[in-house]
């Protein structure tokens, strides 16, 4: 069944759309992650142009995320200071990143940016996840307990100033790492198009030590607040929020995060990471193979004003 | 309101029939003016219907050809090429397509290669390869040679998308004065006002010509999506946002097992 998108002005598979979202939901929901990396690809691939994926996919990600903070909410598995925390470092990032988007786009660089930053930090935060993983999982194998918060793992990180107890998360750290965190969170998600939950999950694991149990909760209400207001912003600013789009992989999105939430409890924590860890990677080495082997069409379009 | 009525300059230009010198005259009716973008659209054809009527008292010309030219409305688009730079590929090299028809169709009953020599059809802008697409070079605004790499890729990619192409087999002549065109309306269409330019040949020679018009428009519910998204920006986020933050809480309530 094919309906028409007013905003992205093409007709898509109605289906195919609301397949696309419960199966990224289902995996947003079950790393605690937004799936925007994921999302918006797949919509490009669709055919509807890249800025409207962009903004669009921003309000599926808010709804995806805010069920999921509602489900950790209720299991007491998240910790709304250090979400707060992280956000008023976000907005800022979030600010600047926004300024060098559009300056990129100006430059007919943007492509590139976000291919390189895609394939950057996709692998190697997808590697460093699959090797921490994997030498927790041998550990497990050899009888010993697999845990993160092993003694003397305090780093550099950890002898800042302005020291803040996080209470939920049972973590005393500095609020500089804290910041700094919050602003790349806010900054790259802006540049890249995505919310950023697959990088702040494993650097709040890995830098602030930040609890298993506490993490993905935390990260989803990052993620919603930034998504929510990305949504207002991308809306009021570029009208390239299409609410039909929007409306369709929500629904998908918040159903597939239900099962995503449910499956991702009942599995350890390192074979979860692993699996993240996995398919982090893999998009990373998609991208590469777009920057590197000569692509089909030398040629592209853009948009610069209709007149 | 300027939009209709430029519209309605456009349907009244198509009544008068413009006619040059020559004696013939071509009368046109297109057979839908107006379409409509629902939420089940999914393109459309129309039917350009039309006659040729000779000079009275005059014999028939031996055969005729029509090219029917239709342009959307202008956008200045940006065509980019990669090179390989540090081993990665790099949009290093652009041009901008200023002010081009953002739909162009070029239908005529035989390849317009065959219908008048390449000099006529050159300054009657008829083909894509003759139609006018002017770039900004430097300061300057000008169509380039039409093996121009730039151009053609312009013009491949628009091509590919549905929205540019020319058909040597759109336009059927039912008997030697009457005739009917096919408009193919891709479902990516952008919305506003297309010209239609009728241009009837005779022995590689234009005998007469005439403008009609159509308009792309949204309607009901994609109409008031649209309206709210541009004239109410902040607003519509807001809603969209809210709409967000009611399906989540929705399904966690929905779902909810404990």
């Amino acid at each position: 069944m094919q309906i028409y998108l007013p905003i992205a002005d093409l007709p898509v598979n109605i289906f195919l759309v609301l397949g696309m979202g419960l199966a990224v939901g289902f995996i947003s929901g079950m790393f605690g992650i937004g799936g925007g990396f994921l999302m918006t690809p797949l919509l490009i691939f669709i055919g509807i142009s890249p800025a409207v994926a962009v903004a669009s996919v921003a309000s599926h990600i808010a709804a995806s995320s805010f069920t999921g903070a509602i489900n950790y909410w209720r299991k007491r598995a998240l910790d709304m200071a250090l979400a707060m925390m992280l956000l008023s470092a976000g907005i800022v990032g979030t600010a600047v990143g926004v300024w060098l988007f559009t300056k990129l786009r100006e430059l007919d660089q943007l492509d590139l940016v976000i291919g390189l930053s895609y394939v950057t930090l996709l692998s190697a935060v997808g590697g460093m996840m699959i090797y921490e993983s994997l030498r927790a999982e041998m550990r497990t194998r050899q009888g010993q307990p697999a845990t993160l918060r092993r003694a003397g793992s305090h780093t550099w990180l950890h002898g800042l100033p302005f020291k803040l107890r996080f209470k939920r998360s049972k973590i005393y750290v500095s609020a500089i790492p804290v910041w700094a965190i919050g602003f790349i969170i806010g900054f790259v998600g802006a540049i890249m198009g995505i919310g950023g939950g697959f990088l702040l999950v494993p650097m709040l694991i890995y830098f602030l030590r930040v609890p298993t149990a506490t993490v993905i909760g935390t990260s989803m209400v990052l993620t919603l607040i930034t998504m929510a207001s990305a949504t207002v912003m991308h809306a009021a600013t570029n009208h390239l929020v299409d609410g039909v789009l929007a409306l369709i992989l929500m629904v998908g999105g918040v159903i597939g995060a239900q099962f995503g939430v449910r499956t991702g409890q009942k599995m350890r924590g390192e074979r979860l990471r692993l699996l993240l860890g996995l398919l982090v990677f893999a998009v990373g080495l998609r991208f590469a193979y777009e920057l590197v082997v000569k692509p089909d069409d030398l040629f592209s379009l853009r948009h610069v004003r209709n007149s | 309101m300027m939009r209709r009525l430029a519209f309605m300059a456009l349907i009244a230009a198509t009544a008068g029939g413009i006619a040059p010198a020559a004696a013939e005259r071509l009368v046109v009716s297109l057979s839908n003016h107006r379409v409509a973008v629902t939420s089940s659209f999914v393109g459309e054809d129309l039917v350009l219907f039309g006659t040729v009527e000779p000079e009275a008292g005059k014999p028939l010309q031996r055969s005729y050809d029509l090219v029917v030219t239709v342009t959307g409305p202008r956008e200045t688009l940006r065509t980019r090429r990669k090179e390989r730079m540090l081993g990665i590929w790099v949009n290093i090299d652009s041009r901008e397509f200023v002010r081009a028809p953002s739909y162009l169709a070029i239908l005529s009953n035989r390849p317009v290669g065959d219908i008048a020599n390449q000099d006529t059809l050159r300054r009657l802008q008829i083909g894509l390869d003759n139609f006018l697409l002017p770039q900004r070079i430097g300061p300057d605004v000008a169509d380039t040679v039409r093996d121009d790499p730039f151009r053609v890729a312009f013009v491949r990619l628009e091509n590919q998308q549905g929205l540019y192409r020319e058909s040597g087999i759109a336009v059927t002549f039912l008997t030697p004065t009457v005739f009917r065109a096919a408009i193919p309306v891709p479902a990516n269409v952008p919305t506003g006002i297309y010209a239609i330019d009728v241009k009837l040949f005779a022995n590689g020679a234009m005998i007469a010509g005439t403008t009609s018009a159509l308009e792309v428009i949204k309607t009901g519910i994609e109409q008031y999506v649209a309206d709210a998204a541009v004239n109410n920006g902040l607003l519509y986020g807001l809603v969209v946002a809210l709409m967000a933050l009611f399906i989540g809480w929705f399904g966690s309530v929905v779902f909810r097992r404990d």
